[in-house]
């Protein structure tokens, strides 16, 4: 493809103003809600694993004071 | 459960079970998407000669029709899920009718925005109250409700039926979008796709549209299933699938 033509073609005819700003709003709404979901995915199973800590460690600690009463 | 309903069907609705059949099906579906819209792509914007009358401006409708076509195939179901959610109390018809409603909207979204700026050369104006233009709007309101609504209750189960409910009252606007163009005199155009009857398109612009309507429908499916997988994650984070899951991604 030699320069001219790659030239015409991102100068859409005159209308490149319209019809690239069209394509870059579809791309990015499109890869805004492909990635927002995934990051929440990601905090989600995160917290997840947060509260299974803590209810590991409050299980820990209850056993340890009950076996330090008896 | 009615036994005609077949039992896989049943099963498929269960959370865990659902989880892993859109993980296995969502990489296909995305790399189906990509591989479709790349060819459309190429066939819109480098084989498809100029328009007579719009020269290299009608290029936007290789995304400004598949996405508002999608804009309503997206609401419809989202109404079917919804009805289902509210009659038969199914969790998973719950989760894909709220997941779809982000996806429709952002859909609804692009389809304003390309028309908008396919309008201001070809009519002289960003924004007109046609009554295509005006149903589309009020279809990207309604899709804003939907997630609004969904997102202000504390509990997300009851968050989801009221929304749902929501979604399903407003699936009237859906045949009002649709024939907006042949029930009232609109600037808008009448469609040049039709099922029944010769379509007014040439055969070479035609073909990237409905490669890219294919396209817009794969990335849907793998969209919708990777937020039906998160929520499934979110909601049901109590229960041991989930715990697996959430000790197994640590490990890797």
């Amino acid at each position: 493809m030699s320069v001219a033509s790659l030239q015409s073609f991102f100068a859409m005819g005159g209308y490149a103003a319209y019809v690239w700003p069209a394509y870059g709003v579809f791309f990015i709404v499109l890869l805004i809600d492909w990635l927002a979901p995934q990051f929440r995915r990601r905090r989600v199973l995160r917290e997840l694993r947060a509260r299974m800590a803590r209810q590991d460690a409050r299980k820990d600690r209850a056993s340890r004071n009950s076996t330090a009463a008896t | 459960m009615a036994n005609w309903i077949p039992l896989w069907l049943h099963k498929l609705s269960s959370p865990p079970v659902f989880y892993g059949f859109a993980g296995k099906l969502r990489p296909w579906a995305i790399a189906l998407a990509l591989i479709l819209g790349v060819a459309a792509l190429y066939g819109g914007l480098v084989l498809a000669p100029p328009d007579y009358q719009q020269g290299d401006d009608y290029r936007i409708i290789f995304i400004h029709v598949p996405c508002a076509w999608m804009s309503l195939f997206i609401y419809g179901v989202m109404g079917i899920a919804a009805f289902i959610a509210l009659v038969w109390r199914i969790k998973l018809a719950e989760v894909v009718a709220m997941a779809s409603a982000p996806i429709g909207a952002s859909f609804t979204f692009i389809t304003l925005v390309t028309g908008s700026l396919w309008g201001e050369r070809m009519w002289g104006t960003w924004w007109t109250w046609d009554a295509r233009l005006t149903s589309e709007l009020v279809l990207l309101f309604l899709y804003l409700g939907v997630i609004g609504l969904y997102h202000s209750f504390e509990d997300r189960r009851q968050g989801a039926r009221t929304a749902a409910f929501l979604a399903l009252i407003g699936i009237v606007n859906v045949p009002i979008v649709h024939f907006s163009v042949n029930w009232w005199n609109t600037l808008h155009q009448g469609s040049t796709i039709r099922l029944l009857g010769p379509s007014s398109i040439a055969p070479s612009m035609i073909w990237p549209l409905l490669t890219m309507m294919a396209a817009t429908k794969c990335y849907y499916v793998a969209s919708l299933f990777g937020r039906t997988r998160t929520d499934l994650l979110a909601l049901e984070s109590g229960k041991d699938w989930v715990r697996h899951i959430a000790e197994n991604e640590v490990a890797r």
